[in-house]
């Protein structure tokens, strides 16, 4: 194994990636280094230099160079991971997707398309809705994050509670390996020989090299959609009625919770009618042909009326839909209304604990003096807390961490998991413990040294404590949460 | 479950060649090498977090049965066990509307070759923590870790389902229906498996003019072959009455064997360095290689 040379120097790494791609795709000013320190966590790093890379060939030449000088590289999305998984290690080739954005082929019979990795998540579903498809994966974030980064962080949606988080929808990956080599994982075939190597880099956070092309599940746009904004006196109905609706055997496409706070802030935002007296209100959407959605939404107006629902409001249009999916994605927007900061998590629990995890994390927030708005995935028990603070406030960042790692501890101990979608980067690295034994730990690390052994890609992120490997450095110097 | 985790552990042990084997449907006896079974039985059913949990030495069948009562199902390949199933990694006739068995498997406790528990993902039906060692099970052939159980993601039984035949293309139907269950085509005549609401199921079916039948074709047990969905249409001509494919997937049931193809010899590096690390000496399954297998 080579050990990673800690004194990286820069200038011989710049004039070898010039011998390979053109110098305006090589950059290292201060200034390029600096806008690629961090990304939508609020951790920061250190890029050595930056590279545009516009084809496979490019990648691999930046991997080779990284390889060869013993050197480590990151690739790099859109930048709005949450996790800080793509925060530079020190003086790290960063290697940047945006220019690989081209959508190579769309079979829309057989649903099958290739794409860049650079390819936005909406914009492919945009240039393909004429085709009667789209790629079901949709973070709120998809106007933005590229579906490298959504293949790297295995992300999800609202969406994805009935058809899957982007595991589910990726048949193939052709990789640049962190040895330089070139290869596709999986492909438009169901069962490729061998191992499922597609499957173990879909979520791998970088780390088990590049993906330089990506093959994607496209799924046919439904008939007829139904979506209902139900109101709620307590918290607690609104989450009981997700279990109660999975239970009866219904999987709606679509089930959001806002709880109060959250619903005020939308409100001021953008003014659609939402019940801001209400403790909390469900999103839900069912999709399909019009008799069985018919006959869905009637049994899930019944459930909820068990539960004691407030007012039911269905969308009568395309237009009243629109508008109450933007009262959930402008959730982020219009926090700024309350408080300059927040800090975003992401855990997960079992749908029937999410009424007592949502009092813990009221209880461990306010124990704590801050704030907290939740807007989340109820369907599939994915939480989002998001804490509200001001960050000029002396101290309030311990405050927030050490609420959030007790919003963590409460989800795990709950029978539930670290992260849902948004991955573990740096963010939850060493709180990996709280799941996982170390031989779990080891096994996780094994797959890992089997796909790089020279642990150059992305390194030290994901697995805590690279015992494994005392002689990689830890934490990017600098890094601050 | 009939035997505990650690006992499991046990007698798998931490030196010496050892292998799995759950109904032996598919799998040959190693000469000279101890077998072993994983533990059986079903540990809980959470029909409200669509979850089971249960011992990789489970039957398929009994698992059947027990969701059936609350309604669910799984989509795992009935007649082996679970484990066996998951370490074949083959989807069933239903993946073009379940995808494929492997998104059904959220955490497996497992037995690697030092003898030891580890734990691949998490109870939840989302979950990111970590790497994705559950994928790296499913379709590994017991060569890298033996598992002991298993918590599944089940899915909602549909309310009614019915298969029907039609000499119209395949692939007109494919795209024209909405979410079929699964369209197969031998070339001449299609079936298709409707699932839902019985009254979209009988319009859907009146508006492609489906004939209903009480069954989907018998599948040609020669071979299962693997092929990009766009190039179903080859066999038409290539292998006329001789194979059913599913479309819109690409499994297609052959009269002949799987056609062997060159290694992708990065892959084939990969594999092996995969396996070097999670069982240098060889001993879990020995004689077995995951890529070469089928
Ligand atoms: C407001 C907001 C809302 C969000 N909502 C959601 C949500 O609903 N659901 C959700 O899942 N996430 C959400 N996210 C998180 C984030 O958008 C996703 O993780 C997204 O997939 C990251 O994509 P990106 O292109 O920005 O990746 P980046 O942030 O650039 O990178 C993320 C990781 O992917 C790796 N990577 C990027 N490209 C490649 C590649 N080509 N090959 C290999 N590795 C690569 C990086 O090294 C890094 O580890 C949200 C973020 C924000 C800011
Ligand atoms: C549509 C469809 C049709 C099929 N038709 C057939 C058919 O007609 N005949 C047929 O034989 N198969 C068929 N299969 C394959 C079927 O999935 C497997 O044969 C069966 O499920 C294996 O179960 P088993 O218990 O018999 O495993 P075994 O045959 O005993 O073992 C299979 C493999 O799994 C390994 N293994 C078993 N248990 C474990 C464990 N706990 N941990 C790790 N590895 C383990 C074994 O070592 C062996 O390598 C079909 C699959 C599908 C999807």
């Amino acid at each position: 194994m080579t050990v990673l040379d800690t004194t990286i120097d820069l200038d011989a790494v710049t004039r070898a990636l010039r011998v390979r791609l053109r110098d305006d795709q090589v950059r290292d000013s201060l200034t390029m280094c600096n806008l690629y320190r961090r990304d939508a966590s609020n951790m920061t790093g250190r890029a050595g230099i930056v590279c545009f890379a516009e084809s496979t060939e490019d990648v691999q030449a930046c991997v080779q160079v990284a390889a060869d000088m013993g050197v480590p590289f990151m690739a790099r999305g859109s930048g709005t991971g949450l996790a800080g998984g793509a925060v530079p290690p020190p003086d790290a080739i960063v290697i940047s997707t945006t220019k690989m954005n081209k959508i190579l082929s769309v079979d829309e019979v057989n649903r099958i398309a290739w794409v860049e990795p650079g390819v936005l998540n909406l914009d492919l579903s945009k240039q393909i809705a004429d085709l009667g498809v789209h790629f079901a994966p949709d973070p709120s974030s998809q106007q933005t994050c590229s579906i490298g980064g959504n293949v790297a962080n295995n992300s999800g949606g609202p969406h994805c509670l009935a058809d899957g988080v982007t595991n589910a929808h990726i048949h193939g990956v052709e990789v640049v390996l962190p040895d330089g080599s070139i290869s596709i994982l999986g492909g438009e075939e169901p069962e490729p020989d061998g191992l499922d190597l597609r499957g173990v880099f879909v979520g791998s956070e970088g780390m088990f090299g590049v993906a330089t092309k990506i093959c994607v599940r496209l799924m046919q746009n439904p008939p007829d959609v139904a979506t209902m904004l139900m109101d709620f006196e307590s918290v607690a109905e609104g989450a009981n009625l997700v279990s109660d609706i999975i239970a009866s055997g219904i999987v709606p496409a679509a089930v959001e919770m806002m709880d109060q706070l959250c619903l005020i802030a939308v409100e001021e935002f953008i003014h659609a009618g939402l019940p801001v007296e209400k403790a909390a209100a469900l999103l839900i959407e069912v999709v399909g042909p019009s008799a069985g959605v018919a006959a869905d939404v009637e049994r899930i107006c019944q459930l909820a009326s068990e539960r004691g629902v407030g007012a039911i409001r269905v969308a009568a249009d395309d237009a009243e839909r629109a508008l109450l999916w933007k009262g959930r994605k402008s959730a982020f927007g219009a926090i700024a209304n309350i408080m300059p900061n927040y800090y975003l998590h992401d855990t997960v629990v079992p749908r029937h604990k999410l009424a007592e995890v949502l009092d813990q994390i009221y209880e461990i927030v306010s124990r704590h003096n801050l704030q907290v708005l939740n807007v989340f995935h109820a369907g599939d028990g994915n939480l989002h807390p998001l804490i509200l603070f001001d960050g000029s406030v002396e101290g309030v960042f311990e405050r927030v961490h050490a609420a959030g790692r007790e919003i963590v501890k409460a989800s795990v101990n709950a029978g539930g998991v670290l992260s849902g979608e948004h991955g573990i980067g740096l963010e939850k690295r060493d709180l990996m413990p709280l799941m996982f034994t170390e031989t779990d730990l080891s096994a996780q690390a094994d797959l890992r040294r089997a796909f790089d052994p020279q642990l150059i890609s992305n390194p030290d992120k994901v697995l805590p404590n690279p015992a494994t490997c005392g002689e990689i450095h830890s934490a990017p110097e600098g890094a601050w949460i | 479950m009939d035997l505990t985790l650690e006992d499991f552990a046990a007698e798998v042990g931490s030196s010496g060649p050892v292998a799995i084997a759950g109904l032996g449907t598919r799998s040959r006896p190693l000469s000279d090498v101890r077998v072993v079974h994983a533990p059986s039985g079903i540990e809980w059913i959470e029909p409200a977090e669509m979850t089971i949990c249960c011992g990789a030495g489970t039957p398929v069948d009994e698992i059947d049965a027990a969701l059936a009562e609350h309604g669910q199902q799984v989509a795992v390949h009935p007649g082996g066990t679970v484990g066996g199933a998951l370490a074949v990694g083959q989807s069933g006739l239903r993946r073009l509307a379940y995808g494929a068995m492997r998104d059904a498997l959220l955490q497996a406790n497992y037995v690697n070759a030092a003898g030891k528990l580890v734990k691949a993902g998490g109870p939840t039906v989302k979950n990111v923590s970590g790497f994705d060692l559950c994928r790296l099970l499913v379709g590994s052939y017991g060569t890298l870790g033996f598992i002991g159980d298993v918590i599944l993601r089940t899915r909602p039984k549909a309310s009614f389902e019915q298969w029907f035949t039609s000499d119209r293309d395949p692939w007109e139907l494919l795209s024209g229906l909405f979410r079929p269950t699964s369209v197969l085509w031998n070339g001449a005549t299609t079936w298709v498996l409707l699932e839902g609401n019985d009254r979209d199921v009988a319009e859907m079916a009146e508006r492609f003019s489906l004939t209903a039948v009480p069954n989907g074709p018998e599948l040609p047990g020669g071979g299962r072959w693997s092929m990009a969905p766009s190039e179903l249409i080859s066999l038409k001509v290539a292998s006329p009455g001789s194979f059913v494919a599913e479309i819109g997937v690409g499994v297609v049931h052959h009269t002949r064997p799987r056609p062997v193809r060159p290694p992708d010899l990065v892959q084939a590096d990969l594999h092996a360095r995969i396996k070097r690390e999670f069982d240098p000496t060889g001993r879990l399954n020995p004689g077995i290689d995951a890529l070469s297998i089928r």
